[in-house]
């Protein structure tokens, strides 16, 4: 039996675009599902849940990223991550306009 | 963007001895500091800026990577410094792993898109592991530059 296998496309908009605190909160939420979750860009896919990896996807304000998950709780990470990206990682409150992250 | 475009020469420091993390990111702006890219004046404000954001969250990035990092009114285009630590710095990094490679990134408040590219570069790069692990065995700062350098050239890049 093979794990289902999701897929989802978010786009980033906060400003400063998915820098090291992002990048931090967004592997952090991935690590805390069992799925196998990647990153895609254009031609570069990564490993959601490694912050180094989540950086070089170099993504600024307005880069459409696809999500990918594959694992009994697919469903639900992708939820999760996309609800984070759509929420411009507001349930973060360091991301003020004065310290990047 | 290129290592060569942030980081400065002057400031690369190896073998550091220090291993307490707020003495690693003293050292690495005192290294700035002697190498004329930040003022006596402004020295102790960026220190706290970048504690400040520690205290957020590490950056430590895993790998055994470290970014430490802050916007600052002080500087006029992005400032770097990078540091190799032999023994390992504890950096409560995602990974658990101890931090040996450090960048250090000073970034203008309005130009977040050069402080991202830098990031974006410094990962990539790093995801490299025999750029990695050389980076880690450097005894001295014109081996850091080369291996840099060797970097921009995309030597490493599989």
């Amino acid at each position: 039996m093979s794990l289902p296998v999701v897929q989802r496309t978010v786009k980033i908009s906060n400003p400063q675009g998915l820098h090291a605190r992002p990048a931090e909160l967004f592997a952090r939420l991935a690590l805390q599902f069992d799925s196998k979750i990647d990153v895609i860009r254009e031609d570069l896919r990564v490993d959601a849940k490694s912050i180094l990896n989540v950086l070089t996807l170099g993504a600024g304000p307005g880069t459409e990223l696809v999500l990918e998950a594959s694992g009994d709780d697919a469903e639900e990470a992708l939820e999760a991550i996309a609800q984070l990206v759509r929420n411009d990682f507001a349930n973060d409150e360091t991301l003020s306009r004065e310290s990047p992250g | 963007m290129k290592f060569v475009d942030f980081v400065t020469r002057e400031a690369i420091r190896t073998s550091i001895e220090v291993t307490a993390k707020e003495q690693v990111i003293r050292t690495m702006i005192t290294a700035l500091l002697e190498s004329g890219r930040i003022s006596e004046e402004q020295y102790e404000s960026v220190v706290e800026a970048i504690l400040k954001r520690e205290e957020l969250g590490s950056t430590g990035i895993g790998r055994g990577v470290a970014v430490p990092h802050t916007k600052h009114p002080s500087v006029e285009e992005l400032v770097g410094s990078v540091s190799i630590s032999e023994e390992g710095v504890d950096f409560d990094s995602l990974d658990g792993e101890k931090v040996h490679l450090l960048f250090l990134l000073i970034s203008p408040p309005d130009r977040p898109g050069d402080h991202l590219r830098a990031l974006e570069n410094i990962s990539r790069q790093l995801r490299d592991e025999s750029f990695c692990s050389f980076l880690k065995q450097s005894k001295t700062p014109d081996d850091v530059w080369l291996l840099l350098e060797e970097a921009d050239n995309n030597q490493f890049v599989s």
